[in-house]
């Protein structure tokens, strides 16, 4: 059946018409023709503190092999990409990816005054603050605060998990998790639940208890929507079998039938590597690319690479001298990762770490994480970054 | 004032002093004048309260052979083993430290003592690996959280657990660390904008040499304590830590940050500032005595008004607690309850940062709205919400039978959800006068005035066992 045919004879409409009050009428209304136009993003979060020198490993400096005697990655394993910089060979999958040109390494992303606790770092990276500055809400959910022509519905973000992270969470708007959008959907659609949302009009305009009935109401019609729209595409492309390869490809359902979302967030976790390294890492680094590779491939076949933009970030990578426990310990500065069709500058961004220049056997940052935010602001959700991030951060030409 | 007045009362004020009350306390409370209630809320215990779950004297043990292996280079593969089960353990005891405070917030008889160890959490926020530390800390935020401000943060601001979060270990002559001196004033007593850049520098340097020795006690190193001449505030001095927080205190702008942030805890999320003002003088001239401020707070008359009564959103913690208080809850695997916290976002002793949890409308997301609602259905009535309405016959039955005395009909164990958690149906039964109707059980239950539709919804209920579930699973539970 033809997708649109699809929503129009579903009982959304008509249902949704019982209790969406004004503020959600746009979505009526809006055009179905718009979909194919829509560009998106997805933001991959590596948890713990990826060690991003063991990632993109600097085969050609000795100061690396120096300091990591027994944890660095031998040069005749490394998958080279230059004279100076390769990938780890569990990262053999997005190899392809890389020389497809869908692949910008952006090296020695950090921030100034840089914080070592994973959970403040990853505080500071989720809300875009300053290291001395503490935001309660987070930089993509401020992008949903600000109520541009692009971030207006209640799905505009979407995290793949049980539950939602500050990133996604603004001052009166906040995107929406979920794993599965059957059960959201079969939840929202409890008869208790439907019931307490009966001619609920009353409440919306009262403070805190018609923030909760907004809340429902825009839960309730988000899983119907994304539901609705989502449920009959099927994907043909395979994906390895990985909790993280799941996330992925519920992503990239949501992308390939036409969702108009345009934030996704999904994590993988368990880079805090302090300990035997290089098979901890290893693994990880494997799920991540063969994930990612799938996840590519699959958007290419759908033409949805030209729209999509995929970043990867971490709250730290680590310390150059490993430890005595053949791990490696909290740093600073790291790399990031773009994938995307039409990327501006392909391949290795900026120049590769300086190991000899260090700030107490740290690395120094060459770019702002909100350089990266702001280019991604205003070249890719077209909204003004200084509104979003607070003050104005120049931008980057890789897209 | 009428005991029905007094009845509404007296529940808003435990809804915000405690965790809520229980309709037969409730009952009783009624009947005395509203300033009594007030006073007993206030009581000291008699006994010490402090929570003793990490025993020091094995964790000083345990420290000091930590801090022998990180002080090695080379370990062996056993002193590598013996780490990583430090590390383990260390771990393990910091989980059964959340839920020996979560247990004791829904265990306590005195509810507002709790409360406000919750808040002072929330305020002087914290994380620490050490467990032992973070007991020391929740128990100095229990001791002096009805007590005097100041000696609340000097001992505060001595715990291990702070000068380590905010690293005053490092603060050292000629090296200074601004970290802590600026949280001081920034979040903890001044509040943004009320201080220069200078004042931060000045007054890092006369918190110097606060650091504490191997075995988690405070101690002032004189050696590394700058004893130059400091200008805080216009004044100049040879300052040190104790002269910086005196000077803070005399500032008004503190009992005023602290009595709006405590307004915003307990009585509405936006602050009436004429209200805050009226709190902070009494506050500042009862010399920062935290009773007191409570006292004014609770006894004003705008605390009862309309605008506050069921309008907050309870946070996780009160959220579970007042739940689990209500029914008399117990879990059979406590660790659900770091889970539902964790989930629900407020994993106590892991605040997202020093500034503690923003709370208000930012506990609320889709996700966390919907498990606040399937919540009580899986803790009271192991899985499904019963919305049938129907009559619950064995309600009547366990009344009868809790009534004569015999109070064991919980007994009859059912296959548990994944909570595998116990309501005590008979007790929290036994507690409701005999007779009430599921409407008067609602109104008792549900703090913001109920509507039409709540009303027609429980009005042809019959069983009070599912019509409490019911209305727990309602948004309108969610506030307080």
């Amino acid at each position: 059946m033809d997708r649109r045919n699809f929503l129009r004879n579903t009982g959304f409409v008509a249902a949704g018409s019982l209790f969406v009050p004004a503020f959600m009428k746009p979505l009526e209304a809006m055009a179905l023709d718009e979909l194919s136009l829509y560009k998106n993003l997805v933001v991959v979060q590596l948890s713990g503190g990826n060690d991003g020198l063991n990632t993109v490993v600097p085969h050609g400096n000795d100061i690396y092999y120096q300091k990591r005697r027994s944890i660095a990655i031998k040069p005749e394993e490394v998958l080279k990409l230059n004279d100076m910089q390769g990938l780890n060979p569990n990262m053999k999958a997005l190899q392809e990816i890389y020389d497809q040109g869908w692949m910008t390494i952006i090296n020695d992303v950090g921030y100034p005054n840089p914080d070592r606790s994973h959970f403040r770092s990853m505080d500071i990276w989720q809300t875009g603050s300053d290291s001395n500055q503490f935001l309660s809400t987070g930089w993509i959910g401020r992008y949903l605060d600000s109520n541009c022509q692009t971030c207006k519905f209640p799905y505009t973000a979407i995290e793949v998990d049980d539950s939602l992270s500050l990133a996604l969470k603004g001052q009166s708007k906040k995107g929406i998790a979920l794993k599965d959008p059957a059960s959201l959907f079969r939840n929202t659609n409890d008869p208790f639940f439907k019931a307490m949302l009966q001619s609920e009009k009353e409440h919306l305009d009262e403070d805190n208890l018609g923030y909760l009935y907004k809340t429902m109401i825009e839960t309730q019609s988000s899983a119907s929507y994304i539901q609705n729209t989502s449920k009959i595409y099927q994907s043909k492309s395979i994906y390895p079998a990985s909790g993280f390869a799941n996330q992925l490809k519920t992503v990239s359902k949501f992308i390939s039938s036409g969702l108009k979302t345009r934030v996704y967030y999904v994590s993988l976790s368990g880079f805090d590597t302090h300990v035997n390294q290089i098979n901890q890492q290893g693994n990880l680094l494997k799920q991540y690319s063969e994930g990612m590779a799938a996840f590519l491939k699959d958007l290419k076949t759908n033409n949805k690479l030209d729209d999509t933009l995929v970043i990867t970030f971490s709250e730290f990578g680590r310390r150059v001298e490993q430890n005595a426990s053949n791990g490696t310990d909290h740093g600073t500065a790291n790399n990031m990762f773009i994938f995307g069709g039409k990327l501006k500058k392909q391949g290795i961004f900026n120049d590769a770490p300086n190991l000899s220049d260090l700030d107490t056997g740290d690395l120094k940052y060459q770019l702002d994480f909100r350089q990266v935010y702001g280019t991604i602001l205003d070249k890719w959700l077209d909204v003004n970054n200084a509104d979003i991030l607070n003050k104005k951060f120049n931008t980057l030409d890789f897209i | 004032m009428s005991t029905k007045d007094n009845f509404i009362k007296v529940k808003h004020l435990y809804n915000r002093a405690g965790f809520g009350i229980s309709y037969s306390n409730l009952q009783k409370l009624s009947k005395k004048n509203i300033h009594k209630v007030i006073d007993g809320l206030l009581e000291e215990p008699k006994e010490d309260d402090s929570l003793k779950l990490v025993d020091e004297s094995e964790e000083k043990r345990q420290l000091l052979v930590q801090a022998g292996l990180y002080a090695k280079k080379d370990l062996n593969d056993e002193e590598k083993k013996m780490r990583q089960e430090i590390i383990r353990m260390q771990n393990e005891i910091s989980k059964d430290l959340n839920i020996a405070f979560i247990s004791k917030m829904i265990n306590t008889e005195h509810p507002l003592r709790e409360k406000m160890t919750l808040f002072w959490h929330g305020h002087f926020a914290c994380r620490s690996n050490n467990p032992m530390y973070a007991q020391q800390l929740n128990n100095i935020q229990r001791k002096h959280g009805l007590g005097s401000f100041k000696t609340l943060l000097v001992e505060v601001s001595k715990s291990p657990a702070m000068l380590n979060y905010l690293n005053n270990q490092q603060n050292k002559k000629g090296k200074p660390n601004e970290n802590f001196a600026r949280e001081l004033m920034e979040l903890f007593t001044l509040g943004r904008g009320k201080y220069s850049e200078q004042d931060i520098k000045e007054s890092a340097r006369a918190f110097t040499g606060w650091s504490y020795d191997k075995d988690g006690t405070f101690i002032f190193r004189k050696n590394q304590h700058d004893e130059g001449t400091k200008t805080f505030f216009g004044k100049v001095g040879n300052f040190e830590g104790e002269n910086i927080i005196d000077i803070i205190l005399e500032k008004p702008e503190t009992a005023e940050f602290i009595a709006r942030k405590a307004y915003k805890f307990f009585v509405n999320d936006t602050p009436d500032e004429t209200h805050v003002k009226e709190l902070a003088s009494h506050f500042y001239n009862s010399k920062y005595d935290i009773s007191e401020l409570m006292k004014k707070m609770f006894s004003a008359d705008w605390f009862y008004n309309s605008e506050n009564v069921g309008t907050k959103i309870k946070s996780p913690a009160e959220f579970l607690v007042g739940l689990s208080r209500e029914f008399f809850v117990t879990y059979n695997k406590p660790t659900v309850l770091i889970q539902l916290q964790s989930s629900l976002g407020q994993y106590l002793f892991n605040p997202p940062n020093v500034a503690g949890w923003p709370g208000g409308q930012s506990w609320i997301d889709s996700s966390s709205l919907m498990l606040r609602m399937r919540i009580p259905s899986l803790v009271l009535n192991d899985g499904e919400i019963d919305f049938s309405g129907k009559a619950d016959p064995e309600d009547e039955a366990v009344i009868a039978l809790s009534r004569a005395g015999t109070n064991n009909a919980n007994a009859s164990a059912k296959p548990k959800s994944y909570v595998n958690a116990n309501a005590n149906w008979p007790k929290f039964l036994s507690t409701l006068p005999r007779g009430l109707t599921p409407l008067a059980l609602t109104e008792f239950l549900l703090q913001p005035r109920l509507n039409d539709k709540i009303t027609n919804m429980v009005s042809d209920n019959k069983g009070l066992r599912s019509t409490a579930v019911e209305i727990t699973s309602m948004p309108e539970y969610q506030l307080c």
